[in-house]
C-alpha cells in the first residue's frame, strides 16, 4: 500500500509539471504581446521594452517557465494584467465560494443519485425504475446554465422564496443556506444523474452475484441482503464516479457562478479569458486542474483501500 | 477467359461483403428502432437536420434583422408564434438558424476530434514504442476537468465560434484515443492480423483496412454521445460569451441575452433551453440505444 501511494505521488508530481507546462505554453503561444496589454495604447517603444524586461519576457521560454514554477511553489502566481492585483490573492478571496458551491452540489448529487440508483436496481423495470432512468438521462441532457435560469424564474421571480443570486453569507446561516440551494441543485443535477446511472448498473451486477443468492438461500432478510451484503460491493465503482464527479463539479462551478452571480474562481476565469488577462487565466486553470488530479489520486487510493482485490502492480 | 472468371468471382466476393455489411447495419437499425426512447431521439435528430438544412424555408424572418416596433412580443403573437426578443427579432427564426449552427458546430468538432483521436488511438495501440508517450499525453489532457480544457484553448485562440469548434475537438481527442486504443489492443492479437502480417501486408494496410473497420462500433457510439456533449458545450461557451458573438442566432447566446429580460419576457430564456435539451437528449438516447444495439456487452461508461 505504501508503495502504491509513493508511486502515485511521483506520478502526480510529473503530471503537475505536465499540466503547468501545457498551461504556461498555451498562454505563451497565445497571440498578443503582454507588454502592449499592460502598457496600454499610449505606451512608447521604450516603455514596452521596460515592461518586457521587468516581466522577463526576453528570457528563453524554458527559463520563463521555471521562473513561473519557482513562483508557484512559493504561492506567487504573478500579477493581473488588468489591475496589477496579485493572482494568488484574487484566487484566495474567491476560492471559498467556489469550494462551498462544489461541496454543496456534491452533497445534493449523492443524496439524490445513490438512493435513486439503488432503488431503481432493486425494483428493476418498475415504474420507479423507468421514470428515474429517464429523468437521469434528461438530467444529463439539461444545460445547467438553463436549469439555473429556470430555477431562478420559478423560485426567485415567481414564488420569491429564494434570492436571485449572490453567495456571501456563510453556509451555516439561514441566509447562506438560502443562497446555496438553487446553485447547488443547478450544479448537482447532472452529477446526480451520472451517480444514479452508475449506482443502478453496479447494484444490478452485484445483485445477480452468487454470494447474494447464497445469502438469500441462508435466509438472510431481504433488506439486510440489499443494504449490507450488496451495497458494500456495489459502492466501489460508485465511489469512483463520485470522485471523478467532484472534479467535474469544480469545472462546472465556472458556469453556475456566472448564472447566479457568485463571485468565485470561475467568474474570475471567465472575465480573464474575455480580457485576455493571461496570468489570471493561467493561475485559475492551474488551480482547478491541480485540484482535479489531486482528488482523482485520493479516489484511486481510497479505491485500493476499500477493495482489497485491486492491486496496481 | 480465366481473367474474366476471376473478375466475376471478385465481384461476387465484394457483393457478399457489402451485403454482410448492410445486414449488420439493417440489424442494428431494427434493434435501435425497437427502443422507443432511441426512436424518439432519432425523430428529433431528423427534425433538427431538416430544419438546419432548409433553415431559410422554415424561418419566416431574417434571424438577425431588428424590428424595434415589435420588440418583446409574447408567445402566440400574430405573425411570431414564439414571440420576439428585445430587438424585435423573431424567436422561431432564430431558433431555426440556431439549429443549423448547433448541428454544424457539433459535426465539425466531433469529426475533427475523431480524426485526431482515431489516429492517435490506432498508432498508440499498434506501435508499442509510441504507446507510452502518446498515452502520457492523453493522460495530461485528461487532467483538465470537463469544459476547462476547451476554455484554456479558447483563452489561447480568442473567443469565436470557429475556435469553439477547435477547442471542443481537441477536448474530444483523449477519450476517443483511449477507446480506439483499447479496441486495437484486443484486435491486434487475433490470428487474422498475424496472418496478414506473415503475408507481408504493410502496417498501414493492416491498420486501415483490417483493424480500423473492426473498431467502428465503439467509434460510432462515441461519436453520437460526443455530439450531445459538443452541442451542450457550444451552448455553454456561447452563454458565457466565449463562443458565438451577437447578433449570431446561437441557442446558448440567446439564453444569455434573454436572461436580462427574464422578468418581462421569460420565453426568451425558456424556448432556446428546451431546444438545446431536446437535441442533447436525442443524441444521448440514440447513443445509448446504439450501444445496446451494436453490442450489449460493450462498456463505454466514461
Amino acid at each position: 500500500m505504501v508503495g502504491l501511494i509513493v508511486n502515485r505521488l511521483l506520478q502526480l508530481v510529473l503530471l503537475l509539471f505536465g499540466i503547468s507546462f501545457l498551461v504556461f505554453m498555451s498562454m505563451h503561444l497565445a497571440p498578443g504581446d503582454p507588454a502592449t496589454i499592460i502598457g496600454g495604447p499610449t505606451a512608447t517603444e521604450s516603455d514596452l521594452a521596460a515592461i518586457r524586461a521587468e516581466l522577463g519576457l526576453n528570457d528563453p521560454v524554458l527559463i520563463q517557465y521555471f521562473d513561473y514554477i519557482r513562483g508557484v511553489v512559493q504561492g506567487d502566481l504573478g500579477y493581473s494584467f488588468q489591475n496589477n492585483q496579485s493572482v494568488s490573492e484574487a484566487i484566495a478571496i474567491r476560492f471559498p465560494q467556489t469550494l462551498n458551491l462544489a461541496i454543496a452540489s456534491m452533497v445534493v448529487a449523492i443524496l439524490i443519485g445513490v438512493p435513486a440508483g439503488i432503488i431503481s436496481a432493486i425494483k428493476q423495470n418498475s415504474w420507479f425504475d423507468v421514470s428515474s432512468t429517464t429523468i437521469a438521462l434528461a438530467g444529463i441532457s439539461i444545460p445547467n446554465f438553463w436549469l439555473g435560469a429556470m430555477l431562478i424564474l420559478i423560485f426567485s421571480v415567481q414564488l420569491q422564496w429564494l434570492p436571485v443570486g449572490g453567495l456571501n453569507a456563510p453556509f451555516w446561516t439561514m441566509e447562506g443556506m438560502k443562497q446555496l440551494i438553487l446553485p447547488a441543485i443547478t450544479l448537482g443535477t447532472a452529477s446526480a444523474a451520472m451517480i444514479a446511472r452508475m449506482s443502478r448498473s453496479a447494484m444490478l451486477e452485484v445483485i445477480r452475484a452468487d454470494y447474494i443468492r447464497t445469502a438469500k438461500a441462508k435466509g438472510v432478510k431481504r433488506n439486510a441482503v440489499v443494504w449490507i451484503h450488496a451495497l458494500r460491493n456495489a459502492m466501489i465503482p460508485v465511489i469512483t464516479v463520485i470522485g471523478l464527479n467532484f472534479g467535474f463539479l469544480l469545472g462546472g462551478t465556472i458556469i453556475t457562478e456566472q448564472v447566479f452571480a457568485i463571485n468565485g474562481v470561475g467568474r474570475l476565469m471567465i472575465d480573464a479569458i474575455a480580457a485576455r488577462d493571461f496570468p489570471v487565466v493561467q493561475g485559475t486553470v492551474l488551480l482547478v486542474a491541480t485540484l482535479f488530479v489531486v482528488v482523482n489520486l485520493l479516489v484511486d487510493i481510497i479505491y485500493a483501500f476499500i477493495d482489497p482485490r485491486i492491486s496496481y502492480d | 477467359m480465366a481473367g474474366s472468371s476471376n473478375l466475376a468471382r471478385q465481384q461476387v466476393v465484394t457483393q457478399k461483403k457489402q451485403s454482410k455489411k448492410e445486414k449488420i447495419a439493417v440489424k442494428t437499425m431494427k434493434r435501435l428502432v425497437k427502443n422507443k426512447l432511441a426512436l424518439f431521439g432519432l425523430i428529433i435528430i431528423f427534425v433538427q437536420i431538416i430544419l438546419a438544412v432548409f433553415a431559410p424555408l422554415f424561418a419566416p424572418y431574417d434571424p438577425i434583422k431588428q424590428d424595434l416596433t415589435n420588440a418583446e412580443l409574447g408567445i402566440g403573437a400574430e405573425g411570431h408564434w414564439l414571440g420576439t426578443d428585445n430587438y424585435g427579432r423573431d424567436v422561431w427564426s432564430r431558433l431555426v438558424f440556431g439549429a443549423r449552427i448547433s448541428l454544424l458546430v457539433g459535426i465539425g468538432s466531433v469529426s475533427l476530434g475523431l480524426i485526431g483521436g482515431i489516429t492517435l488511438g490506432l498508432i498508440s495501440g499498434y506501435f508499442k514504442k509510441l504507446d507510452g508517450i502518446i498515452m502520457r499525453l492523453v493522460d495530461l489532457l485528461f487532467a483538465f476537468p470537463g469544459i476547462l480544457l476547451a476554455m484554456l484553448i479558447i483563452a489561447m485562440l480568442g473567443t469565436s465560434l470557429v475556435n469553439v469548434v477547435i477547442a471542443i475537438s481537441i477536448w474530444s481527442i483523449p477519450t476517443c484515443a483511449r477507446i480506439v486504443r483499447g479496441s486495437v489492443l484486443s484486435i491486434k492479437k487475433q490470428e487474422y492480423i498475424m496472418a496478414m502480417k506473415s503475408l507481408g501486408a504493410s502496417n498501414f494496410r493492416i491498420l486501415v483496412k483490417h483493424i480500423l473497420p473492426n473498431c467502428t462500433a465503439p467509434i460510432i457510439v462515441f461519436a453520437t454521445m460526443r455530439m450531445a456533449t459538443a452541442i451542450l458545450s457550444t451552448a455553454a461557451l456561447s452563454f458565457l460569451g466565449l463562443g458565438a458573438q451577437p447578433p449570431t442566432a446561437e441557442w446558448g447566446a440567446m439564453i444569455a441575452a434573454g436572461q436580462v429580460y427574464m422578468f418581462t419576457s421569460p420565453h426568451l430564456t425558456i424556448v432556446p433551453g428546451i431546444a438545446i435539451m431536446l437535441v442533447v437528449f436525442a443524441f444521448n438516447v440514440v447513443g445509448d440505444g446504439l450501444r445496446d444495439a451494436l453490442d450489449p456487452n460493450m462498456d463505454l461508461d466514461y
